[in-house]
């Protein structure tokens, strides 16, 4: 044992760092399911919000479902909303306090079941906020009901033959939908299933924070994730299922782009 | 600064007072009968005076979680609605008691239950006093009985809403909210630039970060929360009980009755006196706190008590609590959006007192 200790000592060096945590996460430990998307997601948020020198001017808002406890994670002011309605409590923030960075974070049942009319108006106002759509098809935190966003066919506790598009409808595209709202200045549809997903949507939420710096309207951006727990898999499969059965569904890539780039 | 004379629509004088009370910002919805608040806010375009932000929500519920989003950040926010509005802001009110943020709601009661009527009730009264949303949580309600009342309440409902860091209510009514007064409104006080140590207004490196939430996973920090809010609304009923009496001092019978109730009872006071019976009028202007105190006091004096209101008998409840037995305690109340009349309340008295 004595022998490993020194072992690991002589590993933990400043110049063999490749890898730590980013400065705004807090020590506290994350409440996620091993292979979770979320995890990776905040990390960007995080480094971003950091690399760009805003932390004392953010607001984030954060939603019900698994990411309830978003606000022990990063170290920024949060506001807790109810189950849908951060989009109306980010208005409430930004317009008092306009010049803010002022941010959602939602899951599909927040932000595109039980929070759609105050996800569509938001956007449709061109509130300058940023909304961080994380959408893995599933209610996470309740124990894996169909959330508007699962798959047809896709079983879940309350769809445990698959969902019957015929009775339950179909999956909601809610960024689609913003997409074509006045409101809405830049939209994206982004995933972190590879470390090259990873890459661009950082590059995504990156170019998002900024441009709410021109007021221009709303941005938007979905990242596309697993729920290797509830979708019953392992963190390598669920990665495997989401590219072969949610980005048909859910292709990536912009979907509005600014005419007017940020200098 | 003077003060200004203006004849004034109940609903008006919210929102001027709102505008010279120094708010921050307002988020509404249409509803009768008390759109005319955000109509006058929206015409008299605040934020391009004092900065005042103004803006109308796609619902009630939107609005409600706007105005969070305001308190969160230490600002001085208000939504006003009519009942079945008020209805639907119950969630967000319940995280705001349950975040401990400051703000007032107006509630511009019209008769129910559902859609009911757009007609003047009382029928509120449970849902302002008792919480009205889920959880443990009570609101302060200041329930004005007229125009100009409704003006000055707008001011005491911001500072009792932030000595406490608590939602204030003003529970008031279709008739107040729609009839014309002359009104006193206060001079324009300036926006406050005071941020208190609380607000979400970005975290420096100076302080730790502030988290606006009402959840706590673990049951045993939860109840202390749930008993840091019990000592609060006790400090509360110590501090805060407002009332007026009216001919209370050589009264035999009292009417009980807040809001339009009062003004009507005021009326009844005197023509019971024109018939040789002693009444009186104790008028609670805060609904919660509600003076227990008082009323228990006064039931030493009295034979009866009557409790007037334009519901099925809501605020009676807290009467017979307060009372405790003393003497008999009776309702008496119209409803369906219909104000009682002061000589029907005067034949009920008598009915009471004859034992009918």
């Amino acid at each position: 044992m004595a022998r490993q200790a020194t072992g690991i000592k002589e590993i933990i060096k400043p110049e063999n760092l490749v890898y730590q945590k980013t400065k705004l996460m807090t020590d506290n430990v994350l409440s996620y399911c091993p292979g979770c998307g979320h995890g990776t997601a905040h990390r960007i948020i995080a480094e971003i919000i950091d690399e760009e020198g805003l932390q004392s001017e953010t607001i984030g808002i954060c939603p019900v479902g698994c990411s309830v406890l978003l606000y022990n994670f990063m170290d920024i002011d949060w506001q807790e909303a109810a189950h849908g309605r951060a989009p109306a409590v980010a208005t409430g923030i930004k317009r008092l306090m306009p010049d803010k960075f002022v941010f959602t974070y939602q899951g599909d049942g927040d932000l595109a079941a039980i929070g759609t009319a105050e996800t569509i108006h938001s956007c449709n106002r061109g509130e300058n906020i940023l909304i961080v759509f994380i959408n893995n098809g599933i209610y996470g935190m309740t124990g894996g009901q169909m959330a508007p966003t699962t798959l047809p066919g896709m079983k879940s506790s309350t769809s445990p033959y698959g969902r019957d598009v015929a009775i339950m409808g179909n999956p909601l595209k809610m960024t689609d939908i913003v997409a074509t709202l006045q409101g809405t200045y830049y939209v994206t549809r982004q995933s972190v299933h590879t470390p090259a997903n990873v890459k661009k949507t950082k590059k995504a939420i990156r170019k998002a924070v900024q441009y709410q710096k021109l007021n221009k309207g709303t941005c938007f951006v979905e990242i596309v994730s697993n729920c290797p727990s509830n979708w019953k898999m392992t963190p390598v499969q669920s990665n495997k299922w989401l590219e072969e059965n949610m980005l048909p569904y859910y292709p990536l890539g912009d979907m509005k782009i600014p005419e007017d780039q940020p200098a | 600064m003077e003060k200004e004379l203006r004849l004034m629509k109940g609903n008006e004088a919210v929102a001027e007072a709102a505008i010279r009370a120094g708010a921050d910002g307002y988020f509404g919805y249409p509803i009768t009968p008390q759109s005319e608040i955000l109509e006058y806010l929206m015409e008299a375009k605040p934020y391009e005076k004092t900065g005042m932000v103004v803006l109308q929500a796609e619902s009630e519920l939107a609005a409600i979680n706007m105005v969070y989003g305001g308190a969160g950040c230490g600002k001085k926010v208000m939504t006003t609605s009519s009942s079945p509005g008020i209805s639907l802001k119950q969630e967000g009110i319940s995280y705001i008691a349950g975040a401990e943020l400051p703000c007032l709601i107006v509630n511009v009661v019209r008769g129910g239950p559902g859609l009911g009527t757009i007609q003047p009730a009382q029928s509120d009264y449970f849902q302002a006093t008792k919480g009205g949303g889920h959880g443990d949580y009570h609101l302060i309600v200041l329930a004005p009985a007229s125009v100009q009342e409704m003006a000055d309440f707008v001011d005491l409902g911001f500072e009792l809403a932030f000595k406490y860091r608590n939602p204030a209510m003003i529970l008031s009514d279709g008739a107040i909210g729609q009839m014309m007064e002359k009104v006193w409104l206060s001079p324009q006080k300036e926006r406050s630039k005071t941020v208190p140590e609380w607000a979400t207004t970005g975290k420096p490196p100076t302080r730790e970060r502030n988290i606006i939430t009402s959840l706590d996973l673990d049951p045993n920090a939860q109840e202390v929360f749930n008993q840091k809010l019990i000592d609060k609304y006790n400090e509360i009923r110590e501090k805060e009980v407002r009332f007026e009496e009216f001919q209370c001092d050589d009264a035999e019978y009292l009417f009980v009755a807040y809001g339009t109730s009062a003004r009507v009872c005021q009326k009844s006071v005197q023509l019971a006196r024109e018939q040789g019976i002693k009444a009186g009028l104790l008028r609670p202007i805060t609904l919660f706190p509600f003076p227990s105190k008082k009323i228990n006091e006064l039931a030493d004096r009295m034979k009866l008590i009557l409790s007037v209101e334009m519901s099925a008998g809501q605020m009676v409840e807290d009467v017979l609590l307060s009372v405790n037995g003393k003497v008999p305690v009776y309702h008496f109340g119209r409803m369906g959006g219909i104000v009682p009349a002061p000589d029907e309340v005067v034949e009920d008295l008598k009915s009471k007192i004859t034992g009918g």
